[in-house]
């Protein structure tokens, strides 16, 4: 499953994307991320997978645009701590 | 008193022909939206009772409240339902509720009973949230998108409308056509800009209809787009309560160039139906069933 979490406003889409087919629950990415963004719990969405999944914490779901500023520097491209944790690849982000 | 142009038709339903008292497995789902709440009671998987009523500012009242509407004149009694799932925005305060499952797999397995297994594309407009969502044949959830950042493309933004232009909220469909030639857009798709920018185009002599037109077409491209996120496939089919308004509908239709399936029950009871499918399965599996 393809999980967008987070939104679409006047200045853009802002969305993380967890494939959840990769995702294996590691933990990488939440040992990764400097600002608490992600999380691995159960797989809200689907009440028969037993394996737990990464997801976009419910307070950060609102304004990820900002909480992960920091990380996407205006100039120039710098690997995401976050995808670059995860080796299945499965996180993605929308800008 | 002034007149609630926003108010909804609450509705409820028992299935003439099926004796719960038949039931091996009898399961019920409870949404608890933002706006309204939605109970569902399956016999055997078939749907036996409904009920759909606006939520009150306490959630598990809401909830017994909505179950004991669907429940009433049927024999049926709460303790008699093997297994019962909470869904929605208030899925952890249903008192009676064995488990909570988010309203994204709820919706999708709801619309999968409800439009059949050809159904890839939902797009969910409830109350205060919109909900893309992709599904496989069975109703599982392939790939989602949920946006409850802004009113736009909910109800509680048609809400707005319908006391802002007094036209009561099951007329606003029909009305939305009765224009001439179909309006440039608002270019506002927030719902508090949307409105300061009707109240302005109502004040340079717009008829209402235009106005609402406006509005509508505004709100139908905002849902497009965020579909457009996610794989958009054929079958298309719209839950929630906005699916009850043609003049989104069919603006969205015409936008995507899909057809949105005819619905058979009363749209807004997708998430309630789908937590009473899952209860079921849920009872199968602790029998050993499945
Ligand atoms: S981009 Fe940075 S802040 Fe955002 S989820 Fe990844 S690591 Fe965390
Ligand atoms: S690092 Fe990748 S695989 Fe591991 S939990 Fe995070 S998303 Fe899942």
């Amino acid at each position: 499953m393809l999980a967008h979490y987070g939104y679409k406003d006047g200045s853009g889409d802002y969305f993380i994307v967890i494939d959840t087919d990769k995702c294996d629950g590691c933990g990488e990415c939440v040992t990764a991320c400097p600002y608490g963004v992600l999380e691995v719990g159960e797989e809200e969405n689907d009440p028969f997978r037993e394996e737990p999944v990464a997801r976009v914490t419910e307070n950060h779901r609102k304004k990820i645009k900002y909480s992960c500023a920091p990380c996407k520097p205006t100039s120039g491209k710098k690997p995401l701590p976050c995808v670059q944790a995860c080796s299945p690849d499965a996180i993605s982000h929308s800008w | 008193m002034e007149k609630e142009y926003w108010r909804w038709p609450e509705s409820k339903w028992t299935s003439p022909d099926i004796d719960w008292k038949t039931g091996d497995i009898i399961s019920a789902g409870v949404d608890v939206g933002s706006v309204s709440s939605q109970a569902v009671v399956l016999v055997n998987g078939k749907l036996f009772c409904y009920s759909n009523f606006r939520t009150g500012s306490d959630s598990p009242e809401s909830a017994q409240k909505v179950m004991d509407k669907a429940l009433e004149e049927t024999g049926l009694a709460l303790e008699k339902i093997h297994f019962t799932v909470g869904t929605g925005y208030g899925r952890v305060n249903v008192p009676f509720a064995n488990r909570a499952i988010t309203e994204i797999a709820c919706h999708a397995r709801g619309a999968n009973f409800m439009y059949g297994p050809s159904v890839r594309t939902i797009l969910d407009m409830g109350g205060q949230d919109c909900k893309a969502i992709h599904c496989d044949e069975r109703g599982k959830v392939t790939n989602f998108l949920m946006n409850d950042k802004c009113a736009a493309g909910t109800g509680r933004g048609m809400e707005v409308f319908a006391d802002l232009l007094s036209i009561p909220i099951e007329e606003m469909g029909q009305l939305s056509f009765k224009v001439e030639k179909e309006p440039e857009p608002v270019s506002s798709t927030c719902v508090i800009f949307a409105k300061s920018e009707a109240v302005g185009l109502l004040r340079k002599g717009w008829p209402k209809e235009k106005v609402l037109a406006a509005y509508s077409s505004a709100m139908a491209h905002r849902v497009v787009e965020l579909l457009g996120r996610i794989k958009v496939e054929k079958d298309f089919a719209v839950t929630g309560g906005i699916a009850k308004n043609e003049g989104i509908v069919k603006r969205i239709e015409s936008e995507l160039k899909m057809e949105a399936l005819e619905p058979q029950y009363d749209t807004q009871i997708a998430g309630a139906l789908g937590a009473a499918l899952f209860a079921k399965a849920l009872v199968e599996k602790e029998r050993g069933l499945r």
